[in-house]
């Protein structure tokens, strides 16, 4: 019995400390322009893939884009292969970290269904629409 | 016309069940035979009803009725036969109505094949199974009706996403049903026994069977979905430690401590209040994995907040359930309490420690899955868990988990002595150790791999453990005693051989793997992994209902003069409905590789594009490992000896069959 509960003790410890070190925040653009963001440290960040910027490396697979929730925006940097829902005007979801005021990203997730915003962006989009406008959810302008 | 007489066969349907639930059950205890008696054909009654609907549903899919909401919303008059056919369960109602008729299929099985069941037992079974039923055909008639129809009607349907467009994706829900579905057999006689307030390990004989079968879906049915996300999503992963992927994930954990701990409890008595506990559990993260995938409150918890009346209604009813039965469990447990003995070195520590790593297992993944979504309801607050964090605790649990198993099998029911371990497992470790710091070195194209080593030294250890195990029960590997070996001993030898397989497919996999995303141009040549891959461009394909760009890479060996050459072609489509792009890989798969290509995007007109290239050594072998389990729960569950009638409580402990024990010794 004693064993059991050691046991379930050690696991209950093992995974929460496992899951302190895992757990990857969110951050809309705004709030990595405000420098609410780890500096360095690994997050996620989500918002629209503003049309006209996205620019392809001649050599390799190298891609920069800026993403922005209409407030801010941040420039992105990704090498490899995008997914296939990836497009101008799309939201997305990258992880990755800022380095030197870029935010280089090691994924990036586009769902797939084109009606589909993921929903950390949506929320995004109206906290920074609610901020521009100064009113509640009612005067926000509808989103895509 | 059809979809009318469907809608009213599943009113009826709820109407047998509410009979089966009530009847029965209270006639069990009234002590009135006549409506024990209606049981059985209340069951066959309810299964022929939901059938009757499916197939309503079902003709409303082939003949393209889009006058029925959920066909238009999930068909279209030029999908294939085969995708008309899987859509009926490409979205929610139509789930929740395969849900039902797996159910009614079990319940249906259970009434047939229980006849060494005395017909009281068997009575209260089949009425929480019932209980199952009325919830599910009340969610379906209150908040999802498959049948509803849409005026006016379309003239054409929005079409099956076309990731559904695949044959390992048609077949996968019904075995992952069938699976979840399979573990309220062991759930309801859990309630059963505990509503009756007795539980012997007859009991237990009876349930493992049935047990075993779940299980043997659900593995299947996981397999196939890890197999389909490898070669559809165009990634080349095969887990994702998704949210959706955990959800039949969990229920796997828990129901495999339950076949262990069964195994305890139908052989010695043991464990009996862990055993109804954990089928307990194993239904209700069934139910909730069916729930968590079909609510969308994966995609956003606020996704119940657009259909509170569906939210509200998985609340409650998860909560009747999980809550009713616990409170059950609470009131009736002590008296299941049994005091058997058995020594620090017995099997029966054995399965407890197998206990103790699944339930850590199943806890880790729980965490994991729900806690984002449960800081997302109470704070808003966005997060989500990384794959290190599941990575990290399956290799930390999973290393010592393995090394248990090469032991536990080994051991002997009461009490085992060291001395016995010690001439048997020295020649088991050296075999696996030897492979572990010799394979590498054979790997030439890559460097040495300490984790390879790893896993292929723990995969040998179980899997020579299990042979070792095999010998010791059936007394050595003499003819007549291998023939007269129960079958359960088979299945038990048969799993574990694929425990060890798969951990040498999973480290292989991550420790050899090579991976490429490349820009290339027509007629280029890449090396990778001692293979040449050629592209020869992209060419316009036209498929059924899709328009592709297929691309064509030829694969030689660089080394050896390249004799023999394979042809890839991944297709880029755009399906014609939905005009989302779809990433089709293309695979040449084998026993000790598989190489994989998937084109990305045209880069620089149709000459330069994105390619990747994956050289995926022994993957195959996780799905091989997955298969070697779920046969060894078949096998498992046709032993004999789980259909034997009731007989004296006493007999029971004495299960093992007695050659076992004698010819051991010897052995």
């Amino acid at each position: 019995m004693a064993l059991l509960v050691a046991a379930v003790g050690g696991a209950a410890g093992l995974s929460l400390t496992a899951l302190e070190r895992n757990i990857n925040l969110f951050f809309s653009p705004s709030q990595v322009q405000a420098g609410e963001a780890p500096d360095g440290g690994v997050f996620r960040v989500g918002g629209m893939v503003v049309d006209g910027s996205v620019a392809r490396g001649e050599a390799d697979l190298s891609v920069n884009f800026a993403l922005t929730d209409t407030a801010a925006t941040i420039p992105v940097a990704y090498t490899g292969i995008l997914p296939d829902l990836f497009r101008e005007g799309q939201g997305i979801v990258a992880l990755g970290a800022m380095r030197g005021g870029v935010f280089v990203a090691t994924q990036v997730l586009a769902k797939h269904d084109e009606n589909y915003m993921p929903p950390e962006v949506n929320q995004a989009l109206q906290a920074a629409n609610r901020g521009k406008y100064g009113g509640g959810d009612s005067g926000a302008p509808s989103l895509p | 016309m059809i979809p009318e007489l469907g809608h009213f066969a599943l009113i009826l349907a709820l109407l047998m069940a509410l009979l089966q639930a009530i009847l029965p059950l209270y006639g069990s205890f009234a002590n009135i035979p006549a409506w024990v008696a209606v049981a059985r054909p209340a069951a066959y009654g309810q299964l022929l009803l939901v059938a009757l609907a499916f197939a309503g549903l079902l003709y409303a899919f082939i003949h393209g009725d889009f006058s029925v909401a959920y066909v238009a919303n999930h068909s279209n008059s030029h999908l294939p036969l085969l995708y008309r056919i899987s859509g009926v369960w490409g979205g929610h109602e139509g789930s929740l109505l395969l849900w039902s008729l797996i159910l009614a299929l079990w319940s249906g099985a259970v009434a047939a094949f229980t006849r060494h069941i005395p017909d009281r037992i068997a009575a209260r079974i089949l009425s929480v199974m019932a209980m199952i039923s009325v919830g599910f055909f009340l969610f379906m008639l209150l908040t999802s009706n498959p049948f509803a129809r849409l005026i006016p009607a379309p003239a054409e349907g929005r079409d099956l996403n076309p990731l559904l467009q695949d044959i390992g994706l048609a077949i996968h829900p019904p075995m992952l049903y069938a699976g979840y579905v399979g573990f309220s057999v062991a759930f309801a006689f859990a309630v059963a026994a505990l509503l009756g307030g007795r539980l012997d390990a007859a009991w237990a004989r009876w349930a493992r069977p049935w047990t075993n079968i779940a299980w043997m879906f659900l593995t299947i049915g996981i397999a196939l979905g890890s197999w389909w996300a490898y070669y559809e999503l165009g990634w080349g992963g095969w887990w994702f430690w998704d949210p959706v992927e955990n959800a039949s994930f969990m229920p796997w954990l828990a129901g495999t401590a339950l076949l262990h701990s069964l195994a305890a409890t139908a052989s010695r008595g043991a464990f009996k209040a862990w055993t109804v506990l954990l089928a307990v559990c194993a239904f209700s993260l069934s139910l909730l994995g069916t729930f968590l995938v079909r609510s969308g409150v994966l995609t956003s918890v606020h996704a119940f907040a657009t259909d509170p009346a569906r939210g509200l209604f998985i609340l409650i009813f998860l909560g009747i359930v999980v809550g009713g039965s616990l409170a059950l469990y609470a009131w009736r447990a002590p008296a299941l309490a049994a005091h058997i003995r058995f020594a620090p070195l017995s099997r029966e520590t054995a399965l407890l420690i197998n206990n103790v790593f699944f339930g850590a297992l199943c806890f880790a993944v729980l965490t994991g899955t729900l806690y984002p979504l449960i800081l997302d309801a109470l704070s808003g607050a966005k997060i989500s868990v990384g794959e290190p964090y599941f990575n990290f605790l399956f290799a930390v649990i999973g290393a010592p988990l393995a090394l248990c198993i090469g032991v536990g099998a080994l051991l002997r029911w009461k009490r085992d002595h060291i001395a016995r371990l010690r001439r048997q497992l020295p020649a088991a470790a050296l075999v696996s150790v030897g492979a572990g710091l010799l394979w590498p070195l054979a790997m030439t194209h890559h460097p040495y791999s300490l984790n390879a080593g790893l896993g292929l030294a723990l995969g040998c250890w179980v899997m020579v453990s299990a042979l070792l195990g095999l010998r010791e029960r059936s007394g050595g590997w003499r003819w007549r005693n291998l023939a007269h070996t129960p079958r359960s001993v088979y299945g038990m030898t048969l799993a574990h051989f694929g425990v060890g397989v798969f951990i040498i497919g999973v480290t292989f996999t991550n420790a050899y793997s090579v991976e490429k995303d490349l820009r290339m141009a027509r007629g280029e040549t890449v090396h990778l992994a001692g293979y040449g891959f050629r592209f020869n461009g992209v060419s316009d394909h036209r498929g059924v209902n899709y328009d592709a760009a297929r691309g064509e890479l030829v694969v030689s060996k660089s080394a050896g003069g390249g004799r023999r050459t394979i042809a890839l072609y991944p297709e880029k489509r755009t399906y014609l409905v939905q005009k989302n792009p779809m990433t089709e890989a293309a695979i040449d798969a084998g026993l000790t590789r598989d190489l994989y290509v998937a084109l990305g995007e045209a880069l620089d007109g149709d000459q330069v594009w994105s390619v990747r290239i994956y050289y995926k050594p022994f993957i195959r072998w996780i799905w091989l490992g997955a298969l070697l389990m779920a046969g060894g729960g078949l096998v498992a569950a046709t032993d004999k000896r789980y259909r034997r009638r009731a007989r004296s409580a006493a007999g029971e402990a004495t299960a093992v069959p007695p050659q076992t024990a004698g010819q051991a010794a010897a052995g």
